[in-house]
């Protein structure tokens, strides 16, 4: 079972310290196994140094991919986390 | 925070003032190439001991981050992100496996691993574009070093073999390190992440060392040699300055000197108006540290003794015997003053691991303080009778947080019977007539508050959650955060609902949360007929001062009219109109043009 999903980075500085660690802090919530993709390049959402070299800045396209139990979980908890920007004000 | 502002190449950098006081001086950057790595290859036989050392060193620094973390209040929640990421990193696949991995694929130590690892990483970050994420770097560095200080059996000794007087530059400092800070080496310190409360903070503070914390990224913007100036009052930091503001912050520095001595000269007057009413200025407290701080301050006892750094301190849950002698000592030191002491005011999740909680998704009203001690006895008990058995040591009050109604009191009371039949049949002594007192923090414990007056004696408002309950706003939220308004015509009646209830039953009504440090609200508190104020001990002078300033029949007339605001724009605006005539002097220098009270706040230190 997996799930995808596409999401924009909305964030002024990108996916910066905070909110890759609230990324890899919600993604090491869940069981299955999480990543996250940018122009073909993949790494562990559950690594926050892997999804820091990832270096997104704003307005990069990722995808979310998440394969395990409660993927369809994951996936959704984590969209909506980065449709809010991380739940952080720039 | 950190919002940088430029002239002539002098820059100030904003951060939180930890501890007050202005220093001029040398940086001192404290960093990686302190620690040495010392490299030994690992036999087979010993792998396992290894990889079993590199574990404990780990667990070990998640504990000191968690600590760290527990030491962090509600208010400043949202600075603890850094840290939120440092325990990431250091269970990253790419730290935490990739160092074991190397440890038994190539037969290294622990620290050889390490540094292997962090070299790595370096090489993939050094990739990066983005400047501020390869900045990043940092936090591993820091992260690694953490680790290597803790397999090096280092408490940060030797860090800091300093020849001249220097301001240090860290991106944290422990309490360990704090500790051997010498103030004749040491003219102030400035760190990257930390908080006004934190345990750092208060030793600073009761060394007298000024300081900064909480700059972010202080660390990589300043170089060793350079020059500095650090305003530990207003929490800013001035790298290169020029001589205009060399020239202004000798002047602060002057007047804060005055304003030292002023303090310690008039801290020990009692605090009554002028018109003498007397009101008891008692000092909120945790750590042993802070006694001295409390006592030449002037306050009249401890209105607040917390009591939750002992859970969080270690891993395992703290004696009946250590919670007694660490209440015992607060008791003799502070005598013949009394000492309120509160029972556990957190939730279980954060220090219990057998209470295994769902995260909660909103804390605030969870399983925490009172409710969590009636649900678990054993650890209510063990603190029950700690805080009375300290009572046969001087005068001591107990205090229940998170009171919600008649029933709670009365299971409290019936654990506190339990305990004294206990202690009376084991022959050990204490205080049969020890004052019981509640939290008034809960609306629905003000609103029967008649009730709840016939019960105990003594009510205390703890007005920073009474405010976020009743407005039902999460002051760590930032979309609402502005909502926060303790002149809010609905809270300040549930204030006065409260202290009259208290009066009308024959007890006193205390008040411990940060309200009660302001000084601008302390002339409504006063007309309200408050009889205690409890507050940080740093903030007693400056209260004291106002209280000795002001003459009760003028407050009770402002109360009146703050009273029949409609909107806390109006409250407000009676305020400002008494306090620019009672105060002309301090109100125009502290406004400095402003027309926002809190404007007052910033130089009012030094006014």
């Amino acid at each position: 079972m997996f799930y995808e999903a596409e999401i924009v980075i909305v964030n002024r500085l990108g996916l910066h310290a905070r909110p890759a660690s609230r990324f890899a802090q919600v993604a090491c919530s869940f069981e299955s196994e999480i990543t996250l993709s940018r122009n073909g390049e993949s790494v562990d959402g559950k690594s926050i140094l892997e999804v820091l070299t990832l270096a997104c800045p704003r307005g990069s396209r990722l995808v979310i991919r998440a394969e395990g139990p409660d993927s369809r979980d994951a996936v959704e908890a984590l969209k909506s986390l980065a449709d809010t920007g991380f739940g952080e004000i720039d | 925070m950190n919002d940088a502002r430029e002239r002539n190449g002098s820059r100030i950098l904003r951060g939180i003032g930890a501890s007050p006081g202005v220093a001029f001086g040398r940086a001192h950057l404290v960093g990686l190439d302190k620690v040495k790595v010392l490299r030994k290859r690992i036999s087979e036989s010993e792998l396992s001991a290894e990889i079993e050392r590199f574990r404990k060193a780990v667990f070990q620094a998640e504990d000191e981050i968690n600590r760290l973390l527990a030491e962090i209040p509600e208010e400043l929640r949202e600075h603890s992100g850094i840290l939120q990421s440092h325990l990431l990193m250091l269970k990253d696949k790419m730290v935490y496996d990739r160092a074991q991995e190397f440890i038994t694929g190539r037969g290294v130590n622990s620290e050889w691993a390490l540094s292997m690892v962090l070299e790595h990483v370096r090489g993939l970050f050094e990739q990066i574009k983005e400047q501020y994420i390869r900045e990043r770097i940092k936090d591993v560095e820091y992260v690694i070093c953490r680790v290597l200080r803790i397999l090096a059996g280092e408490s940060g000794e030797g860090l800091f073999d300093l020849k001249e007087p220097v301001i240090l530059v860290a991106h944290e400092l422990s309490p360990a390190d704090t500790i051997q800070l010498s103030p004749d080496k040491v003219l102030a310190f400035v760190t990257d992440v930390g908080s006004r409360t934190s345990h750092t903070a208060i030793l600073a503070r009761s060394l007298g060392i000024p300081a900064v914390v909480g700059l972010e990224d202080i660390t990589s913007t300043v170089l060793s040699g350079e020059n500095l100036i650090v305003d530990g009052i207003a929490g800013e930091v001035i790298i290169n300055p020029d001589a205009e503001y060399q020239e202004s912050y000798r002047e602060k520095q002057d007047g804060y000197l005055k304003y030292r001595l002023e303090v310690i000269h008039n801290s020990h007057l009692p605090a009554e108006t002028r018109d003498g009413f007397r009101v008891k200025i008692k000092a909120n407290m945790e750590l042993l540290e802070e006694i001295p701080t409390v006592i030449s301050n002037g306050a009249d006892g401890v209105g607040l003794l917390r009591t939750e750094y002992l859970y969080l301190a270690h891993r395992e849950l703290p004696s009946e015997e250590v919670l007694y002698n660490a209440y015992r000592e607060v008791v003799e030191r502070i005598r013949p003053y009394p000492v309120t002491i509160r029972t556990l005011d957190i939730g279980g999740d954060k220090f219990i691991s057998s209470v295994s909680l769902n995260e909660e998704i909103n804390p605030a009203l969870g399983l925490r303080a009172i409710r969590l001690s009636l649900r678990e006895p054993g650890l209510f008990c063990a603190q029950l009778r700690a805080i009375i058995r300290a009572s046969a040591h001087g005068n001591v009050r107990v205090l229940f947080p998170l009171i919600s109604g008649k029933r709670e009191i009365l299971q409290v009371k019936e654990y506190m019977n339990k305990v004294f039949s206990e202690l009376q049949a084991e022959g050990i002594p204490f205080d049969r007539d020890i004052k019981v007192g509640i939290m008034m923090e809960v609306p629905t414990a003000i609103m029967v508050a008649d009730i709840l007056a016939q019960e105990v004696d003594f009510f205390s408002l703890g007005t920073n959650d009474l405010i976020q309950y009743s407005l039902a706003i999460d002051r760590v939220n930032e979309f609402v955060a502005h909502l926060y308004e303790p002149l809010d015509p609905g809270v300040l009646r549930m204030i006065k609902r409260t202290v009259d209830a208290a009066h009308d039953a024959g007890i006193n009504a205390a008040l411990c949360g940060e309200m009660a440090g302001e000084p601008m609200y302390v002339p409504i508190l006063l007309g309200m007929g408050i009889d205690e104020l409890s507050m940080n001990a740093l903030d007693i002078p400056r209260v004291k001062r106002t209280v000795r300033m002001v003459r009760y029949e003028d407050c009770v007339r402002l109360t009146n009219r703050v009273m029949e605001a409609s909107t806390s724009a109006e409250a407000r605006e009676a305020l400002v109109s008494y306090l620019r005539s009672a105060f002309p002097r301090e109100f125009d220098s502290a406004m400095g043009g402003h027309s926002d009270m809190a404007g007052m706040e910033v130089s009012r230190s030094i006014s």
